[in-house]
C-alpha cells in the first residue's frame, strides 16, 4: 500500500466534509447581518423574527464546521510533516494569524450571537452578528492566502537546510492568487447560503406554512442568489480560468481535457476524456471560446497537455476536468434559475409560481456540489505539485507514519462523521420542521 | 529570537491550559458535581460560552508553534501520529457533547451527552498529562530528526518507548487531578446552590491529592530525566514559576476555606502558570529530548524558523496577542457573575 496515496484521499476527505460547514457559515453570517440590520428599521421586526430562525440553523452549522475544521489544522503536521517541516515557515504565519485574529473572534461572540438576544439586548446583539460575520470572513482569507501560496508560491526564498523562509511578507499575505481566490470563494458561499434560504422559504411557501417567513426569506435568498451566482461565474470565475491559464497553464488543458495545442481552442460543453488515448470522446465544443477567455482573442494557442512532459501532468485528469465542467455547467444554471425567479418575483407571482418554487427547494444541494467541485479543481490540478513549481506532493507526506495507519485513522474519520451528518441532518431537521417564531421569547421553544 | 519564541510559545500553551483546563475539569465533574437536570444546564450555562474560545488557545499555540518552530511541530505531531488522533476524536466528541445536548429535551439524548462531555474531557486531561510526560522523558528521535511512537511497548522508560509508560500514565493522572481539581475550583466560584457545595467539597479534597502526588511526580520526573532539575541552578524563570505554584496552592486552600470562588480559582491558575513555566524553563533550549542519544535532540535554534521569519512573525503577533485578551476580557464581562441553567431552548 502506498502511504501518499491514503495521506492525500484522507485529507481530501477531511477537507471537504470540513467545507461542507463553512461554506454555510460564511454566507449565512453575511445574510444574517443585513437580517438583521432590516429588523433596526422601524415596522422590521419580522426581520429579527427571521434572523433568529437563522442564527439557529447557523449555530448548529458553526459547531459541526468548527469539530472539523481542528482536525485539518492538526494533520498539517501529523500526514504532512514533510511539507510542514518545508514551508511551516511561511504557511505557519497565516495559520497561526487565522487563530489571533480570526477564531478568537468567532468563538467569543458565538455564544452572545446564539443564546445571548435576551440578555445583552438588540444593539450588542447586532455587533456580535456583525463579529461572527467579519470573524468568518477573515478566517476565509487567511486560509485561502494559505492554499494559494501552495498554488502560487510567493513572497518565500530558500533558507539554510533546503527549507523555505518568508522573502517578503505582505506579498506573501496580499498574493494576487489569493485576493482573487478569495472573492471567488466568497461569493460561492454566498450562493450556497442563498440557496438554502431560498429553498426554506420555499419549502414553507409551499405548504403554506410561515407566510410572513416564506416571503422574506425567498426574498432575501433570491436576490442574493442572483447577485452571487453572476458574480461567481463574472468577474471571479473568468478571471480564475485566465488566472490558471497564466500561471498552471497545464492544469488548464487538463481541466479542459485538451490534449493537443493549438489555436481557436474550443470550450467544450459535453466530452469525456481518455487519457490513454489521449482523446476527448464525443466532444461537443464551441470553437475559440476558450482562446478567447483564456488570452483574449480567437486565435490565440492554448497549449494543451502535449506542450508538457507527463510527469508534470495532473496526476488525476478525469476527475479535474470533470468537477470542473459540473462546477462551471451548474454556475450557468444558477444563474438562469435565480434570474427566473427574480423576474417573476418582480411581477409580485412567485408565491403562485409551484414549478419554480419546488425547484428552489430542491436545488440547494447544488451549490455544495459546485463549491466541492471547485476546491477538487484547484487541489487536483495543483498536482503533482504541493507547493507549485517547488515541492512535489510525494515529498510533502510525513516520512515515518505507515499507509496501513493512516488508513485506520481513515476509516475512524469516515465512521465518526458518518454519525456527525446524521445528527447535524436531524438537528437541522427538527429546526425547520419547528419554523420560525414571532417575538424573542417564543423564539427558542 | 529564538528565546522570545520559545517563550511566546510557551505563554500560549499555558494560556490553553489554564483555559480550557477549567472547561475540561469541569466536563470532567459533569456527572459527579451535577445530579439533576437544572444542576447539569448550570455546569453548562458555566462553561457553554467559554469553552471554544479557551480551545482556540490550542490551535492559536499551535499556529505560534508551526511558524516559530515548524520542524518541531512536523516531528512532534507525525511521530505521536496515534495519540494526536485519539486527541482529535475526543476533542470532536466533546465539543458535540456540549453543542448538541440542549437542543433536544429527550431524557435520554441528554444522559448520553452528559456522559460523553465528561468521559471525553476526562480523557483530554489524561492525554494532555501523558504528552507533556513524553516531551519531560526524551522521544527515540533518529539521525533524520524524525520519530514514531507505538501506543505503549513495556511500560518502561528505557528504550524502547511507548507513549503510555509508567511515567507517563502517572503524568496523564497527575494532570487529571490538578485539571479536575481547577475545574471543581471555577464550578465553586461561577455556580450556587448544591453544585457550588459540592464542587468546593471535591475542590479541597482534589488539591489534598495533589499536595500528596506533587513530590511523587518530583522523584519520578528526576528518574526518568535526570538532567532537568540541574538546570535549575540558572534559570531564575524556573523558580518564579516554582514559588507562583506555592503561593497558589495557599491561595487555593484559603480560598476555598473561605468560600472565596474567585480566590481559589486565580491561585489554582497560578499554581497551573507555575507549573508549567517551571518546566519550560528547565526544558529549555530543548524542545524534543531525543533518549538514549541526546545529541539527536531538536532545540529552539536547531526546530526554529530563521531569525528574520521570526521577526516578521512577531509583527503580527504583537498585534493580535492584546486584541486576542481583549475579546477575553470581554467575554468574562459579558458572561459575568454566578452561571444559572438558562430556561428551556434559550441556552446551553
Ligand atoms: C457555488 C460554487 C461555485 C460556482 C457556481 C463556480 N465556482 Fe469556481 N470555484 C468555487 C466555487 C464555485 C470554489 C469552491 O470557491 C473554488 C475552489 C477553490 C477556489 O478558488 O474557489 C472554485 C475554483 C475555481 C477554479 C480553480 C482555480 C484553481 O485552479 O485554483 C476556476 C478556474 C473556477 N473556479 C472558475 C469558475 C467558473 C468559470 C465558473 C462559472 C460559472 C465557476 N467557477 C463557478
Ligand atoms: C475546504 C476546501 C478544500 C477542499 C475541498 C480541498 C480538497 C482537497 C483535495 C481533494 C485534495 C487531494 C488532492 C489529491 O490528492 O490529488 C487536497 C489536498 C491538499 N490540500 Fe486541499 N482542499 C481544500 C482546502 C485546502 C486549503 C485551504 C489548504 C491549505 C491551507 C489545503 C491544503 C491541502 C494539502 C496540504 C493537501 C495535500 C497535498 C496534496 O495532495 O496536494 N486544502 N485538498
Ligand atoms: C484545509 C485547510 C483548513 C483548515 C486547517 C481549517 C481549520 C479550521 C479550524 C481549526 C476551525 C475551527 C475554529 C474554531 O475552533 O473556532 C475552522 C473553522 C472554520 N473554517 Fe476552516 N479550515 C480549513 C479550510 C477552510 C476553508 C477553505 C475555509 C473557507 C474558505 C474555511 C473557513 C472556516 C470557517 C468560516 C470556520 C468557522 C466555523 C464554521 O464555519 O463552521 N476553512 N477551520
Amino acid at each position: 500500500m502506498d502511504p501518499l496515496f491514503w495521506h492525500r484521499f484522507q485529507f481530501a476527505f477531511t477537507a471537504t466534509f470540513h467545507y461542507l460547514f463553512p461554506q454555510l457559515t460564511m454566507g449565512l453570517a453575511l445574510l444574517i447581518l443585513v437580517m438583521k440590520t432590516l429588523g433596526r428599521r422601524p415596522g422590521g421586526e419580522h426581520w429579527n423574527d427571521a434572523a433568529r430562525f437563522w442564527i439557529r440553523i447557523f449555530g448548529i452549522n458553526f459547531a459541526v464546521g468548527v469539530v472539523t475544521g481542528i482536525p485539518m489544522e492538526f494533520q498539517f503536521g501529523t500526514n504532512w510533516a514533510g511539507f510542514s517541516a518545508f514551508a511551516g515557515a511561511v504557511i505557519g504565519n497565516t495559520l497561526g494569524m487565522e487563530g489571533l485574529f480570526a477564531f478568537f473572534l468567532e468563538s467569543s461572540f458565538l455564544a452572545v450571537l446564539v443564546w445571548g438576544e435576551a440578555k445583552v439586548g438588540p444593539r450588542l446583539h447586532w455587533w456580535a452578528s456583525l463579529a461572527l460575520f467579519a470573524g468568518s470572513w477573515l478566517s476565509g482569507y487567511f486560509i485561502v492566502a494559505t492554499d494559494a501560496f501552495m498554488q502560487h508560491p510567493v513572497g518565500a526564498q530558500a533558507a539554510a537546510g533546503g527549507v523555505l523562509q518568508i522573502a517578503d511578507f505582505w506579498a506573501f499575505l496580499l498574493n494576487p492568487w489569493a485576493l482573487l481566490q478569495y472573492a471567488h470563494t466568497m461569493v460561492a458561499s454566498v450562493v450556497t447560503a442563498s440557496f438554502v434560504v431560498a429553498a426554506v422559504g420555499a419549502y414553507y411557501q409551499l405548504r403554506g406554512q410561515h407566510a410572513a417567513a416564506a416571503r422574506d426569506f425567498l426574498r432575501v435568498g433570491v436576490l442574493s442568489g442572483l447577485v452571487a451566482s453572476v458574480l461567481v461565474a463574472f468577474p471571479t470565475g473568468d478571471r480564475q480560468a485566465k488566472q490558471v491559464a497564466r500561471y498552471q497553464p497545464v492544469s488548464l488543458a487538463a481541466m479542459e481535457g485538451r490534449f493537443t495545442s493549438g489555436p481557436y481552442a474550443g470550450i467544450t460543453l459535453i466530452g469525456q476524456p481518455d487519457v490513454t488515448a489521449r482523446r476527448l470522446d464525443n466532444p461537443v465544443e464551441v470553437r475559440g471560446l476558450l482562446s478567447v477567455l483564456a488570452y483574449g482573442t480567437w486565435h490565440s494557442n492554448v497549449p494543451g497537455l502535449d506542450a508538457f512532459p507527463p510527469a508534470d501532468w495532473p496526476d488525476n485528469i478525469e476527475l479535474l476536468y470533470y468537477a470542473f465542467h459540473i462546477m462551471a455547467g451548474l454556475g450557468t444554471i444558477f444563474i438562469l434559475l435565480m434570474a427566473a425567479s427574480a423576474l417573476r418575483m418582480a411581477r409580485g407571482r412567485l408565491d403562485r409560481s409551484p414549478a419554480l418554487l419546488w425547484t428552489l427547494m430542491l436545488a440547494f444541494p447544488f451549490p455544495y456540489i459546485a463549491n466541492t467541485a471547485g476546491w477538487l479543481v484547484a487541489e487536483l490540478g495543483r498536482q503533482p505539485w504541493l507547493v507549485y513549481g517547488i515541492l512535489r506532493t510525494g515529498a510533502g507526506a510525513s516520512p515515518n507514519v505507515h499507509a496501513g495507519t493512516v488508513l485506520f485513522t481513515t476509516i475512524g474519520f469516515a465512521g465518526l462523521y458518518l454519525v456527525l451528518g446524521l445528527l447535524f441532518v436531524f438537528l437541522i431537521g427538527r429546526e425547520i420542521a419547528h419554523g420560525p417564531r414571532a417575538g424573542l421569547e417564543a423564539a427558542h421553544v | 529570537m529564538f528565546e522570545l519564541w520559545f517563550g511566546i510559545v510557551a505563554v500560549m500553551f499555558t494560556a490553553y491550559v489554564v483555559l480550557d483546563g477549567y472547561d475540561l475539569g469541569a466536563g470532567a465533574l459533569h456527572l459527579v458535581v451535577a445530579r439533576t437536570g437544572d444542576e447539569r444546564r448550570q455546569v453548562l450555562a458555566a462553561v457553554g460560552p467559554f469553552w471554544d474560545a479557551n480551545e482556540v488557545w490550542l490551535l492559536a499555540a499551535g499556529g505560534a508553534l508551526f511558524v516559530g518552530f515548524p520542524r518541531v511541530l512536523a516531528a512532534g505531531l507525525s511521530g505521536f501520529y496515534l495519540a494526536i488522533f485519539l486527541v482529535i476524536w475526543t476533542l470532536i466528541l466533546r465539543a458535540v457533547a456540549i453543542e448538541f445536548r440542549s437542543h433536544v429535551g429527550d431524557v435520554l439524548w441528554r444522559a448520553f451527552w452528559d456522559a460523553v462531555f465528561s468521559l471525553a474531557s476526562a480523557a483530554l486531561a489524561i492525554l494532555w498529562g501523558a504528552a507533556i510526560g513524553n516531551v519531560i522523558r526524551g522521544l527515540p528521535l533518529g539521525a533524520d530528526g524524525w520519530f514514531a511512537l507505538p501506543l505503549f511497548t513495556t511500560f518502561g522508560t528505557t528504550p524502547p518507548v511507548g507513549i503510555l509508560d509508567w511515567y507517563t500514565v502517572l503524568t496523564g493522572v497527575f494532570a487529571l487531578v490538578a485539571l479536575v481539581g481547577h475545574g471543581a475550583v471555577f464550578l465553586t466560584w461561577r455556580t450556587d446552590g448544591p453544585v457550588h457545595d459540592r464542587s468546593r467539597r471535591i475542590a479541597a479534597a482534589l488539591f489534598a491529592v495533589l499536595v500528596l502526588l506533587w513530590p511523587a511526580v518530583t522523584i519520578a520526573t528526576q528518574i526518568v530525566n535526570p538532567v532537568l532539575f540541574p538546570n535549575l541552578a540558572g534559570r531564575w524563570m524556573a523558580w518564579l514559576g516554582l514559588v507562583a505554584a506555592i503561593a497558589g496552592i495557599v491561595a487555593v486552600f484559603a480560598g476555598l476555606r473561605r468560600d472565596r470562588g474567585l480566590t481559589a480559582f486565580l491561585g489554582s491558575s497560578a499554581w497551573i502558570v507555575g507549573m508549567l513555566v517551571a518546566t519550560a524553563a528547565c526544558l529549555y533550549p530543548v524542545m524534543l529530548r531525543a533518549v538514549p542519544d541526546a545529541a539527536y535532540s531538536i532545540t529552539a535554534a536547531a526546530g526554529g524558523n530563521s531569525a528574520g521569519g521570526l521577526r516578521s512573525a512577531l509583527g503580527w503577533w504583537i498585534v493580535g496577542f492584546p486584541i486576542a485578551i481583549a475579546y477575553f476580557v470581554i467575554l468574562f464581562r459579558v458572561h459575568r457573575g454566578k452561571a444559572v441553567a438558562a430556561a428551556e431552548g434559550q441556552g446551553y
